[in-house]
């Protein structure tokens, strides 16, 4: 029966070649822009770090004076000095790590290579293992490193191949602003996207060259870049942060069990409370713990002109089944002859509509093909752009399924419309009329 | 043209009708919507910028200790100032459209709550002229100033004296002339000493409307924050000048990290995006249009075909080829009228969700007037081969069967 059909309906569909051809087109383009711009959409609130990320969360306290006050206010994204400093010393997670980023001059040993600027990262021991780092040579540091404020560093794997040529470093030594650093470890492959640590130099931005121990930064005046937000009358002076009224630090625990956030959420309270009754905090207790992907969703990392993208491919989408009910409807329609033949002889209804459905299916299956290689050369040229995000954007295998069911359930929602009103003849008149 | 039979005959062939109608209205609002943005695109690419951008070279200079800084700084200047072609160098710590953004909110009473994010400049000596800012009132700062100007601890400029842009001299000082008015952050007070045209923001985008040509400059003795060297010359020896500056550059500071490029790139790079927004839009404006136009042109077709007979007897009747023709683009003409009245109303709500959403403002009628005309216009061109078939069709056709 469907071996039947499907003849019927490439017979069909070739004796039209304009028309079927017309319809096809209208489906490829409106599928190969649509997953085009739904691709980049998934790719960019992808999970950056899957299995881990729901344990990872990020505590925001309200450290502000009553400007701006209103009771349901966000708290700030980052921590000042003060606050980063309690809840790293006070270790009530699993584990956790201060960080911020910044450019560093790098002075390499190689006459052949000019200085620059390498993005760093300065963070704590805990950074490595919570968030399951890999290395390729060596290891991070110690909380003892911490401590002695050691000038060790570690690199990226890109930047090894940059300096070494992709060998082991580890011992090696490393200028940082014309001081002198010992490399301890290599990363591996780690490419978080999005960059959710640090979001500040760029949701989709290049990972960090060079991690730094966060106090050795601060130690030797290493300058920090990104989000400096102060309050009060207070100046974002970047040699004095730790004593002025700003948030510029960003704080991750991990929390493995439901019982633990519930704990730490209290231990939050608690403290803003405690600073609030010494005077320090001018608000009431107000927190926030949102693990990586509520973060990512409140601090609205997929670009806006992606989202309007995709609103627009998907309109773009509508206007073209749009016009693919009206190809068919005339299509079909203009078969009502050799239609009312076959109910004549005995077809049924049902067995009419299942063959025209099928040709809609068939133009949805090419369609489709069309539309996803129309969509791999949307994505190539979304890749030539210049914004940070562009280079990820690839198809994968849950996109490439997707993108066929859509065109296979486009075109049959659109055939639905035209193949009922085209079943619905009245042979008796049709076959007199003719 | 008698428009009822018309109508008559649409009520007998609703699907089609209405699916005419709903393709020309869905055109109709995507064509308002994305042209408008195309052109807010367009707008952002071309903003004014009053400095010298074509002859204007950026060096960027990174790596070099705070202690050290002031000393480079004179030294690096007298050697760009010896480089043939060199109309004016100096040391500034930002320049419009910048990666590295200061942000500060001014306003003219101390305990108002302004809330407009202007971009903070720091110049070293001869600053601006090497930006090649255009002085409207007033004055610059006098070398005293630069050289008695430093950031504090609370990164506030500690001298006396500002220059502002003149959008904002308008907006803080309506009707007035800002010369000698106090302008302040906070507690901090500065008096006005110059009116500049209108400079870009660091981030126009990050800004808001009002923060894109609201600018404040303050004077800088020779200080580590001034990381940017800014040389002019002409744009014919820019690249040249650049190019010698580098080399100079690289053998006084060998440890520095350095970065040069002509400012006319910056801002072609700082905009790329915005380009290719642009590009988009357009691109699926004319598909779009295409695949609408051609599904009238299949619709229609199908509609003449199966009409024959009548128009046949028509014919027979005696109505001429004018007439034929005439009724099919009459009757386009209604099913698009439809369709755009549809499609205003519907490219109305659909802007009014992006303006609450995105960063898009309300859509000018003139938008919706010519979108409209466009569909019109479309729908009329896409009708005439199906009407000049339909009106070709011979009234003997009325006495045969198919």
């Amino acid at each position: 029966m469907f071996g039947y059909y499907l003849d019927l309906a490439v017979h069909s569909l070739k004796r039209n070649k304009v028309l079927t051809g017309l319809m096809v087109l209208a489906i490829a383009m409106g599928i190969g822009a649509s997953m085009t711009t739904l691709t980049v959409l998934h790719v960019l609130s992808g999970d950056p770090l899957p299995g881990r990320s729901g344990s990872l969360y990020t505590p925001q306290i309200d450290p502000l004076d009553l400007n701006n006050y209103a009771p349901g206010v966000e708290p700030p994204d980052q921590l000042s000095w003060i606050d980063g400093n309690y809840l790293l010393k006070a270790k009530r997670a699993t584990r956790q790590a201060l960080m911020t980023e910044g450019m560093v001059p790098l002075q390499p040993a190689q006459p052949s290579i000019d200085p620059f600027h390498a993005v760093a990262l300065y963070t704590t021991a805990d950074f490595f293992p919570m968030f399951g780092v890999p290395f390729q040579y060596g290891n991070g540091w110690g909380n003892a490193d911490d401590d002695a404020k050691a000038r060790v560093v570690v690199i990226s794997a890109k930047l090894n191949d940059k300096l070494f040529g992709g060998k082991n470093s580890v011992g090696k030594e490393l200028r940082l602003q014309e001081k002198a650093f010992r490399i301890i470890g290599v990363l591996g492959d780690w490419h978080p996207q999005p960059h959710f640590y640090q979001l500040y130099m760029g949701s989709y931005a290049d990972d960090e060259d060079i991690f730094v121990p966060f106090f050795t930064s601060r130690d030797l005046h290493m300058e920090h870049d990104g989000s400096t937000d102060c309050w009060g009358n207070s100046g974002g002076d970047p040699n004095n942060l730790e004593h002025v009224n700003c948030t510029w630090l960003q704080f991750w625990v991990q929390l493995d069990t439901p019982q633990a956030v519930a704990a730490y959420k209290s231990f939050l309270v608690n403290y803003s409370q405690e600073q609030h009754d010494n005077g320090r905090f001018a608000r009431s207790p107000n927190v926030r713990l949102r693990n990586v992907m509520q973060w990512l969703d409140y601090q609205q990392v997929v670009p806006s002109d992606t989202r309007l993208q995709a609103w627009l491919a998907i309109s773009f989408l509508v206007v073209c089944l749009v016009n693919t009910v009206g190809l068919m409807l005339a299509k079909f329609m203009r078969r009502a002859g050799e239609l009312s033949v076959r109910r004549a002889l005995g077809a049924s209804q049902r067995a009419l509509f299942g063959q025209l459905l099928m040709e809609s299916g068939i133009v949805g299956c090419v369609g489709g093909v069309a539309g996803l290689l129309l969509a791999l050369l949307g994505l190539w040229l979304v890749r030539q752009q210049p914004a940070d995000y562009a280079k990820i954007a690839h198809m994968d295998a849950s996109m490439l399924v997707v993108t066929f069911a859509l065109s296979i359930c486009a075109s049959l929602l659109a055939g639905l419309l035209p193949a009922w009103r085209a079943c619905r003849v009245t042979p008796a008149l049709q076959l007199k009329a003719n | 043209m008698e428009i009822r039979p018309i109508v008559a005959s649409l009520k007998k062939h609703r699907i089609p009708a209405v699916l005419i109608v709903l393709e020309i209205a869905l055109a109709c609002a995507v064509l308002c919507n994305a042209v408008f943005m195309v052109h807010q695109c367009i707008a952002s690419v071309n903003s004014s910028n009053a400095i010298d951008e074509a002859g204007m070279s950026v060096i960027t200079v990174g790596g070099i200790d705070a202690s050290q800084a002031p000393a480079a700084i004179v030294r690096d200047l007298a050697a760009f100032h010896s480089i043939a072609g060199v109309k004016a160098a100096a040391a500034v710590d930002r320049v419009p459209l910048d990666h590295d953004v200061w942000l500060g909110s001014y306003s003219a009473t101390p305990t108002e709550a302004g809330w407009i994010n202007s971009s903070i400049y720091f110049l070293g000596d001869g600053g601006e002229r090497a930006m090649g800012l255009r002085l409207l009132q007033g004055r610059y700062f006098t070398p005293e100033e630069y050289a008695g100007g430093a950031v504090g601890a609370d990164g506030k400029s500690t001298s006396h004296v500002v220059i502002i842009n003149e959008s904002d001299a308008k907006r803080l000082w309506p009707g007035q002339n800002a010369l000698g008015k106090q302008l302040y952050s906070d507690e901090t007070v500065w008096t006005v000493i110059g009116v500049v045209a209108d400079v870009l923001a660091q981030a126009p985008d990050f800004s808001g409307g009002t923060g894109k040509y609201s600018s404040v400059f303050f004077p800088l003795r020779p200080d580590v924050e001034l990381g940017r060297y800014v040389l002019r010359s002409s744009p014919a020896d820019r690249d040249r000048v650049l190019a010698q500056a580098m080399r100079a550059l690289g053998t006084l500071e060998p440890g520095a990290v350095l970065e040069g490029h002509a400012y006319v790139d910056m801002r072609s790079a700082y905009f790329a995006d915005v380009r290719g927004m642009a590009w988009m839009l357009t691109l699926v404006c004319a598909v779009m249009l295409a695949v609408t136009a051609l599904g009238i042109v299949g619709l229609t077709s199908f509609w003449v075909g199966q009409r024959r007979r009548q128009i046949g007897i028509r014919r027979a009747v005696g109505a001429t080829h004018a007439q034929i023709l005439r009724y099919f683009q009459t009757e386009n003409f209604l099913l698009s009228t439809a369709g755009v009245l549809l499609g205003v109303v519907l490219a109305v709500a659909a802007n009014l969700y992006l303006v609450r959403h995105y960063e898009v403002g309300h859509l000018p009628w003139s938008y919706l007037a010519s979108s409209v005309l466009a569909l019109w216009v479309l729908g009329q061109v896409a009708v005439l081969g199906p009407a000049l078939r339909a009106a070709a069709v011979p009234p003997v056709v009325a006495t045969r069967s198919v």
